[in-house]
This record gives C-alpha cells, sequence and structure tokens, in this order.
C-alpha cells in the first residue's frame, strides 16, 4: 500500500521532449510507472520511448484523451508556474513539480489557486515521489529502495536518497517516500505526509527529513503529539549553517534567529520523536 | 539580493513613492555639489548592506555644503562591519513629525505576502517584534487578488493615522505592493515613512530584497548586485552555476545536493572537525563544473582537507571523477582528499580514480571520520 502514487497512477509528463524530461521519463517508465502522456506546446502528434508514449500540445487535450490523473512537471523555472496552472486546469488530481529555481511570487500564486481548487500540488524543488515496486513520479533513482513499511517525508533530494540507501542495507523499505522540496512556499507539507501516512494501514513508521529554515518542523511535532500514534524518527539538516544564508535550498535560511536546526530537534525530541545524529543512524532508530 | 537603501528608494519614486530630494555621491565634492544643489541642510548616508548604520556613524547631518564635504569625506573613508563605504547618499534633511513602519514581505507560514505596519517607526522591526509585537499591525494579502484599498485603510486606522492622511496613505501602500509584486521583492520596506512638518508623507529610508530565483526577468535589478558584501569564492562560484558558502573551518567539501551539503557539514562536526564551506554541485553536474568545484575549495588557504561525498542519481560518479581528475591534473593539490561515491555509476566512479592516491570510504560517517583524521594528522 501507499500514499499519493501506486499502480492506479496515469502519468502525463509535462516537458516530455526537454533533456530532463525524457531522460526520467525513460527511467519512471522503466520503472514501471504507467506514464500515459507527455506536453510540449508546437510538439503535439509526436511520440516518444519508441511510439510508447503521445506528445499533446495541451494539458487538457492530454488528460481528455488519456484520462490522465496525475502530472509531474520537469519545465525550466520561467516557465514552471504556468504549467502547474496548466496541469491544474487540465483537472488532474495530483501535481508534482520537480523544477528548482521557481520565483517565490509564482508559487505563492499557484499555491493560493490550487488551494481554492482543492487540487494537491507536491514540491516544486522536490525529487518527486516513490511507491517501490509500484509507481516511481519524480527522479529518485528506483533502486535504492524497497518495498516496506515505513512511510518516509523529506524536503531534500539526495540526502532523501542517502536514507533510503542506508533503511536498504539493512532490509528495511517504504511505503511511499515523499520528497515535498526545499522552497520556502511549496504545495504539500510534512503535516499533510504525516496525516496520509498515519491513515495508510500499510504505515507502521515514520520517517522525517526536515532542515534548517521556516517552522514545518515545529508545526509538525505539534501535530505528532496530537494525532500520530505512529512512531516517528527524524534527522534534520543545517545544525553547522550560518545565519543569513540560503544554504543551496531556497528555503534552507536561518532568518532573525528562527529557523534553527536546534530550535526544530528540541520541538520534535519534546514529543517523543526520535531524532538522529546523521542519517546513517535512522535504521538502528527504527529498530 | 540585496539592495542599497537609494537603489530602493530610486525604485519607490518610480511607482510614485514620495522620497526625499537627493542623489548619491562616489566622493566628497560630489556631496558637496549635491548639498549646493539642495540648497538645505543634507543628511548623509553611508550606502552599505548591514544594518545599524546610524549606530556606527555611517549617517550624519550636516548644515553646510562645505560640511557635507566633511563628513563625506570621513564617511566614505569608513568601514561598517567589516564592508568599505564607497558611496554616500546626500538627501535632503526632513523636517519629521511622526515617524511610521511599513513594509510588505512574504510569509512563509501562511504562503502569503503580509503587510506590516507600525506606528512605532525608525527604530528596528525586529526589535519592536520581540519588545513589543502588540504594536506591529499584520494584514495577508491574497497574491490572486492584491492589496485592496480596504486593507490600506484598515492599516491607516490600526496605526492610528490621523484621517486627513488616509488617502495619501492607501494611494503609498498601493504603490508598495506594485513595487513588490513587479520587483520580485521578497521585501520592500519603508522604515521611518514619516509626516513631515508641512504634513506631507515622506519615505525616508527603504529597503529592498529581491528574489534570487527572480533575477532571470529583471535584468535591470540584477545589475544593481554590489559584490562587496559576498566572498570572492561565491560570486565565482555562481558564475558556475554552483551554490558555495564560505565557511571558516579546515575540512573543504563538495557534495551533490543541498539536504546532503548540510548534513556533510554537520557530520564533520559531530566527528570532531570543522567544515571550510558548503557547496552543492548541484543534479547532474559534469566534469567542468567538478573542477571548477575544486579549484574554488582549494583557493581557500585554510582547507587541510577535502571531502568528496556523491550520492549518483541524475549525477553520475563517473562524470565527477572524471572531474576530480582534471581538476587534479591542473591545480595538483597538496592536501589529502577523501572520497565516498555511492549511486549510478559508482563502480567506474571510482576504478577511475583507483590511482590518484585519494582515500576512499563506505558511508557517510566513515568518510566524515577520515576526513577528519587527515585534517588533524601531522604533515
Amino acid at each position: 500500500m501507499s500514499v499519493l502514487v501506486n499502480k492506479n497512477t496515469r502519468l502525463v509528463v509535462h516537458g516530455i521532449t526537454g533533456n530532463e524530461g525524457l531522460f526520467h521519463t525513460q527511467q519512471m517508465a522503466a520503472y514501471g510507472t504507467n506514464i500515459v502522456a507527455g506536453v510540449t506546446p508546437g510538439k503535439g502528434g509526436e511520440w516518444v520511448l519508441d511510439g510508447k508514449i503521445p506528445v499533446f500540445d495541451s494539458a487538457k487535450v492530454a488528460v481528455e484523451t488519456t484520462g490522465a490523473n496525475t502530472s509531474i512537471i520537469f519545465v525550466p523555472a520561467r516557465f514552471a508556474a504556468d504549467s502547474i496552472f496548466e496541469a491544474a486546469d487540465a483537472n488532474v488530481e495530483l501535481i508534482v513539480c520537480i523544477t528548482e529555481g521557481i520565483p517565490v511570487q509564482d508559487m505563492m500564486r499557484v499555491r493560493n489557486y490550487l488551494d481554492q481548487k482543492r487540487i494537491r500540488l507536491v514540491g516544486p524543488n522536490c525529487p518527486g515521489l516513490l511507491t517501490p515496486d509500484e509507481a516511481k513520479v519524480g527522479i529518485i533513482p528506483g533502486d535504492i529502495a524497497i518495498p516496506g513499511n515505513i512511510g518516509m517525508v523529506s524536503r531534500s533530494g539526495t540526502l532523501t536518497y542517502e536514507v533510503l540507501y542506508a533503511l536498504m542495507q539493512h532490509g528495511m523499505g517504504v511505503t511511499t517516500c515523499v520528497g515535498i522540496g526545499g522552497d520556502p512556499v511549496n504545495g504539500t507539507n510534512f503535516i499533510d505526509c504525516l496525516n496520509m501516512f498515519e491513515a495508510d494501514p500499510y504505515t507502521e513508521k515514520v520517517i522525517l527529513i526536515g532542515e534548517i529554515g521556516g517552522s514545518d518542523e515545529e508545526k509538525a511535532a505539534e501535530f505528532i503529539s496530537d494525532h500520530l500514534t505512529k512512531p516517528v524518527v527524524a534527522f534534520i539538516a543545517g545544525q553547522t549553517a550560518p545565519p543569513g544564508k540560503r544554504m543551496g535550498h531556497a528555503g534552507a535560511i536561518v532568518e532573525g534567529g528562527s529557523g534553527l536546526a536546534t530550535d526544530k530537534i528540541k520541538a520534535l525530541e519534546a514529543v517523543g520523536v526520535k531524532v538522529a545524529k546523521h542519517p546513517e543512524e535512522i535504521p538502528s532508530l527504527l529498530g | 539580493m540585496k539592495l542599497h537603501e537609494y537603489q530602493s528608494k530610486q525604485i519607490f519614486a518610480r511607482y510614485g513613492i514620495p522620497i526625499p530630494k537627493g542623489r548619491v555621491a562616489a566622493s566628497a565634492l560630489e556631496a558637496r555639489t549635491i548639498a549646493e544643489e539642495l540648497g538645505s541642510r543634507v543628511v548623509i548616508k553611508s550606502q552599505v548592506l548591514v544594518g545599524g548604520r546610524g549606530k556606527a556613524g555611517g549617517i550624519r547631518l550636516a548644515k553646510t555644503p562645505h560640511e557635507a564635504e566633511e563628513v563625506a569625506a570621513q564617511i566614505l573613508g569608513m568601514e561598517i562591519k567589516g564592508l568599505p563605504v564607497r558611496k554616500v547618499l546626500v538627501d535632503e534633511a526632513a523636517n519629521i513629525k511622526t515617524e511610521i513602519y511599513l513594509g510588505i514581505t512574504n510569509d512563509r507560514s501562511n504562503r502569503k505576502p503580509v503587510i506590516m505596519a507600525s506606528a512605532a517607526g525608525g527604530v528596528e522591526i525586529e526589535q519592536v517584534a520581540k519588545d513589543t509585537p502588540e504594536k506591529i499591525i499584520k494584514i495577508y494579502i491574497d497574491p490572486l487578488l492584491g492589496l485592496r484599498d480596504y486593507q490600506a485603510r484598515d492599516i491607516a486606522m490600526a496605526i492610528d493615522l490621523p484621517r486627513e492622511h488616509w488617502r495619501a496613505f492607501g494611494a503609498l501602500a498601493a504603490a508598495l505592493w506594485r513595487a513588490y509584486t513587479e520587483c520580485d521583492a521578497t521585501l520592500a520596506e519603508i522604515n521611518p515613512l514619516v509626516i513631515t512638518g508641512d504634513n506631507r508623507l515622506l519615505a525616508l529610508d527603504g529597503k529592498m530584497l529581491i528574489d534570487d530565483n527572480a533575477l532571470f526577468r529583471h535584468g535591470d535589478l540584477a545589475d544593481m548586485r554590489d559584490l562587496d558584501a559576498e566572498a570572492a569564492s561565491e560570486i565565482e562560484a555562481r558564475k558556475y552555476g554552483l551554490s558555495y558558502i564560505k565557511l571558516d573551518g579546515e575540512i573543504g567539501c563538495m557534495v551533490n545536493g543541498a539536504g546532503l551539503a548540510m548534513t556533510t557539514m554537520d557530520i564533520i562536526k559531530l566527528f570532531g572537525g570543522s567544515p571550510a564551506n558548503f557547496l552543492d554541485i548541484g543534479g547532474g553536474a559534469g566534469a567542468e563544473k567538478v573542477a571548477a568545484a575544486l579549484r574554488i575549495i582549494l583557493s581557500d588557504p585554510n582547507v587541510k582537507t577535502v571531502l568528496f561525498n556523491v550520492f549518483g542519481g541524475i549525477t553520475r560518479c563517473d562524470e565527477v571523477a572524471r572531474g576530480i581528475l582534471t581538476a587534479m591534473d591542473e591545480v595538483k593539490p597538496k592536501v589529502p582528499m577523501v572520497i565516498r561515491l555511492v549511486g549510478t555509476n559508482a563502480a567506474e566512479g571510482r576504478q577511475m580514480l583507483a590511482n590518484a592516491s585519494m582515500i576512499t570510504a563506505e558511508t557517510l560517517a566513515d568518510a566524515a571520520q577520515k576526513a577528519v583524521a587527515a585534517s588533524t594528522a601531522k604533515r
């Protein structure tokens, strides 16, 4: 079992003919994800992956023709917000945006629009989702994770891979891994995922990977205390990050003394979450 | 990206916000000329991208053009918090009756812009927020609708602004909103916004922060970047699309991915070392980028060891290895190097580096411990 993506996912890839879009379409298809369409304005009528996936000029036609229910977006940052709006107006249920570097005011408009339409966005600036052996909607390498009973949610990319890999080395696997992304304004947050993992009967434990910036980890701690019956293990990156500097991710910044790793760790530990000192310690804490 | 006061105020003026008469000067003589043109008392304000300019003596009054020249000469020779003062703003001195704070910023937890105002203007708003948060009025703005007129009026009422100023204040708030959205600002702030002796609203000081991710559509703003506030190595890194931040430690780090790069710094600290930098080579980094990254790391004389931590996903480990070999050929590093390659094409990468006399590591903890040991070993 899983959350958000699984065997029923019917995926449309926005930016399917671009370098990254095409490469990851191949990877996702090889993993067994059901990719039903691609969108690139001006290339409608073409086919990719040896004629297996049709390309459409617009998301609306792609969704109407193929019954796609999930969008993944690989288009460059300057066009990405428009693609999210387009996917939303084509009425898919879930939009996953991999693109990094979208202006934050674009994201505020996107997020407020999607909230009105009640459409879920994961990302942007994220590695996407992986439900092992069912669907890979994103760029998480498929061979570093196995199915299991752990739900995982993370603000990071490669750090997530690191933890998945460490789990696999210990024979542990995940129901679904959700990369929610490193931007200050995103679609899905920790609480959304904790809620879904709590409701998913196959998820027995949860891993939360946070980092400096904002207060989502603190809010997650509060939510865990009030609503979660399943044990949570966490790791927070950025204890050595200097204040006022953006650590790669647009959202990873300590501002005016808030967003510190130590505060997040304290908040999580206060509600009984085991916080790992480094990522490779996580499997033993799940014990 | 931070803008200077004079740049921010010029932008504000373009949107119709009243600012004092004045100009920026790079020399004392120029400051004198401006003071002569203004024909009044002037304020000489250092233009550096740090707070606390006033306390540091970087903002002073001058009664005559002669005094303006003297004061400007003194301020232009100053360093404030390590930054050289290269420009001063020479503004007509205002007759201040009331000081107000007005700003618009992104509220990340509410995912909306927020307009903030306070009758306690002229002091650092962070301080007001800490000591007397009830004095700050906040109204959230729907980014799809923009600032509504009634919201600006609500703000005016909440800070007890006299009715005669409501109309002007509404126009000013609307102009600030336009400046904030059209420039992709993450902060547009007037502090203080004053009511003058002759009952006009005037933006005495201004500050704007621009979203780096939006600079692609603001070439004019991108050109305003002041490089003084950044380390030379950070400027160099940006050219190659690398995310690099210089720190004070001894172990240089090269990592793919921001979260993993922070984690690598943290684990070095955990095992008793200290990181020399944050460096994310990004997804899919090729050999050329890796070579540039290594050059930048080694340009820091404090670096005693370099730790490479690459978890191949989109980034291919053999490409990274090729970059490391290229860079080593060119820079001939004299410090020990620890490398950990995992993921896509890791075996090929390790093979390529087999003869490069590097210390190899399997796990992240192992890599960090080896790097710390190498940096403390006597050579």
